[in-house]
């Protein structure tokens, strides 16, 4: 999968654009001008130590944080110059996976999915109820509808988390460190989750992560986060070889070893 | 020496940047009620926990306060030998002051500090976040309800305390002093004027918008304050904050106003 | 069952808060709901010391008006006041009012002697018999030594 995207990758528009971004809280330099490129229909997967501020610049893309110097582009337009309700109308092609799922605690499972759906569309509840049990059964959350946040597991509060942000049928969806928190087994099932849903819905990804190095295999692309600076955008086979003394680092400290074996990488999509 | 300035700035700055955020605040909640449809649904909702949970609490306090209100009244009063005077005195003293001030009081300790924990919390999950990437507006979905309960729902819990710390104070000079029932009521009756019940109201609203605002507006803004940031800690210490600084200001807004009705 | 609560609960506590409201204002802030309608009548005292805006006017012990206002005529030092009395009494050109205290040190009110005179006051007309407040010590010693 990942050779066919990589050589389409010169012909996929882009969707997102970070120019030259900047950004400072208080006396710290977080970010210290970044630049990354979203390709439409790809995955970009961000890597960097923790407190890199890579979850910094899912938020500069999502218009949450205004950057304090450069720009930050999304289908074109800078997110800086929008009013509210432009702003909004770019937000409706987005759907967010949070850290921690970010579950409204006083709504059911079946009503957190369905929010999106209330507030921003003038759909039926016949039309609501369909596609908020469509996404609750690609998930396998049918039978736990009722249930509240707090009664639900890590896993099944991310899933609920994915099923709210593909509500919608996003274009764009982003994952703040998807799999923190869970055990293999439980994030191996999200991955899988994930790979469908792209799969079924075209959706172009961009992924928080430090799950190395499984998150490579579902990567087009890997961008390293280190110093406030993007080290190096490239698809997750040059990364692994790549000769840059950051990348090389952070290869070798996460990975130890370079490549799964081919029975990992066949039980990984089995 | 250097330093000593820069920490005068910086505390100037601070100081300028959260007066500033809460007059923000404020009128990026108005604009979301006046701009956006208005759902009656979540205000119900938040009717019932701002007015209805707090109608038991302040059901009791007002008796107490009128009851204490009549015994010391009574004892007063009856140095200068106008116990007659009993029902005025408790009536003026609750509408005018005691009434507003100890409603908006309980309703902070009930209700401003979850408001403010609730909104802190989901500050800290995310959940305001997932609320703008979905674009729904934050300040309409989530704080417009609570301002406009807070505003309808205190001056109606400041009636029930002034009514019945009214029956309170009766009660007590009725049940140890055998006053006169015509005299207690009548009295009130002729004493107690519409620009009495007219200050309790202005206070009573002004409270209402009061608490709810500052208390949404700590919570919204936690991860700015200086003694917030993140984590359960910061939640309480927010909380804590918000509900000092409410209840102060409901006291000086409440001589401010007293100074301006009287 | 929760909506159902939800609603009985906000629909009672909006009932008993109007409730409390209302009863507030109308039997202890004097507010005219069902607007009975009422005419302005002036009188000039001597001295109206005690007397204050809402005090009673009473003909024959029954309420029929209330002070409106009370003005001090800075030429003839004289206190100025004035009635608010119910449209649906008529009182005549030589009706007197006077200023008396209920009880011993109790309310000021205004009583008002109905005349027998053809001629009724209207709108804006003057009382031009008054009596002033009358003097607290003199009225207690009266009480004291009526009673023992």
């Amino acid at each position: 999968m990942s050779t066919v995207n990589s050589q389409a990758q010169n012909n996929s528009p882009v969707v997102i654009e970070l120019a030259g971004v900047k950004k400072r809280f208080g006396r710290q330099m977080v970010l210290r001008g970044v630049d990354l490129v979203v390709h439409e229909g790809r995955t970009l997967v961000i890597v960097g130590a923790s407190g890199t501020g890579k979850s910094v610049i899912i938020k500069h893309m999502l218009g949450l944080i205004n950057p304090s110097r450069g720009t930050v582009k999304v289908f074109g337009r800078d997110l800086q110059r929008l009013n509210r309700r432009e702003l909004n109308e770019v937000r409706s092609s987005f759907g967010v996976l949070f850290q921690n799922a970010a579950l409204f605690d006083s709504m059911n499972v079946y009503d957190n999915v369905a929010l999106p759906l209330r507030e921003r569309t003038r759909q039926s509840k016949e039309e609501i109820h369909g596609k908020v049990m469509g996404k609750l059964e690609l998930m396998g959350l049918e039978k736990s509808v009722d249930k509240f946040p707090a009664q639900l597991s890590g896993g099944m509060r991310k899933r609920v988390g994915l099923a709210r942000a593909l509500v919608l049928d996003p274009k764009v969806v982003f994952f703040d460190e998807p799999t923190t928190g869970l055990d293999v087994h439980k994030s191996n099932e999200l991955y899988r989750l994930f790979y469908r849903t792209q799969q079924q819905l075209g959706y172009t990804a961009v992924i928080v992560s430090h799950d190395v190095p499984k998150i490579f295999k579902l990567a087009d692309e890997v961008a390293l986060l280190a110093d406030g600076q993007v080290q190096g955008c490239m698809p997750p086979e040059d990364f692994q070889m790549s000769e840059q003394p950051m990348i090389r680092a952070f290869v070798e400290e996460t990975m130890g070893h370079l490549y799964l074996s081919d029975e990992e990488e066949a039980d990984f999509y089995a | 020496m250097r330093a000593f300035f820069e920490k005068i700035g910086y505390e100037t700055l601070r100081f300028l940047e959260s007066y500033g955020r809460l007059g923000i605040f404020l009128v990026r909640t108005l604009k979301s009620l006046f701009t956006s449809a208005f759902k009656l649904r979540p205000v119900l909702r938040q009717i019932h926990f701002i007015g209805v949970r707090s109608t038991f609490v302040i059901l009791f306090t007002g008796l107490f306060t009128g009851m204490v209100l009549g015994l010391q009244g009574y004892y007063t009063l009856n140095k200068f030998g106008s116990e007659g005077f009993l029902g005025s005195a408790v009536a003026l003293g609750l509408i005018r002051e005691l009434g507003p001030v100890l409603t908006a009081l309980m309703v902070i300790g009930r209700a401003g500090s979850a408001i403010c924990a609730e909104i802190g919390i989901m500050r800290n999950s995310e959940q305001i976040d997932a609320l703008e990437c979905m674009a729904i507006d934050p300040y309409r979905y989530l704080i417009s309800p609570k301002l406009l309960a807070g505003i309808f729902c205190l001056p109606l819990l400041t009636a029930i305390f002034d009514v019945i710390g009214i029956l309170g104070g009766y009660l007590v000079g009725f049940g140890l002093f055998r006053i006169n029932t015509g005299s207690y009521f009548q009295g009130m009756y002729l004493n107690v004027d519409w620009a009495d019940i007219k200050m309790g109201l202005v206070k009573s609203l002004v409270f209402g918008l009061l608490l709810v605002w500052i208390a949404a507006c700590k919570g919204f803004y936690l991860h700015l304050e200086r003694t917030g940031g993140f984590g359960a800690e910061g939640v309480s210490r927010t909380t804590t904050d918000a509900v000092v600084l409410s209840s102060v200001s409901v006291l000086v807004w409440d001589y401010l106003i007293s100074a301006l009705m009287i | 069952m929760r909506k159902f609560n939800l609603e009985i609960m906000v629909g009672l506590f909006v009932v008993v808060g109007f409730f409390c409201f209302v009863w507030l204002s109308v039997r202890l802030g004097d507010i005219n709901l069902f607007g009975s309608p009422t005419y302005q009548l002036t009188a000039s005292f001597g001295s109206v010391s005690g007397l204050k805006n809402g005090s009673v006017v009473e003909i024959a012990g029954v309420k029929v008006g209330k002070v409106e206002k009370i003005r001090f005529d800075t030429v003839k030092y004289e206190a100025v006041v004035t009635l608010a009395i119910d449209s649906d009494v008529i009182l005549r050109e030589d009706s007197i009012a006077s200023v008396r205290t209920a009880g011993i040190i109790g309310e000021r009110y205004i009583n008002v002697s109905p005349g027998g005179s053809d001629d009724e006051l209207h709108d804006g007309d003057r009382i031009i018999e008054t009596e002033s407040a009358i003097n607290i010590e003199e009225l207690i010693s009266k009480y004291v030594f009526e009673s023992k």
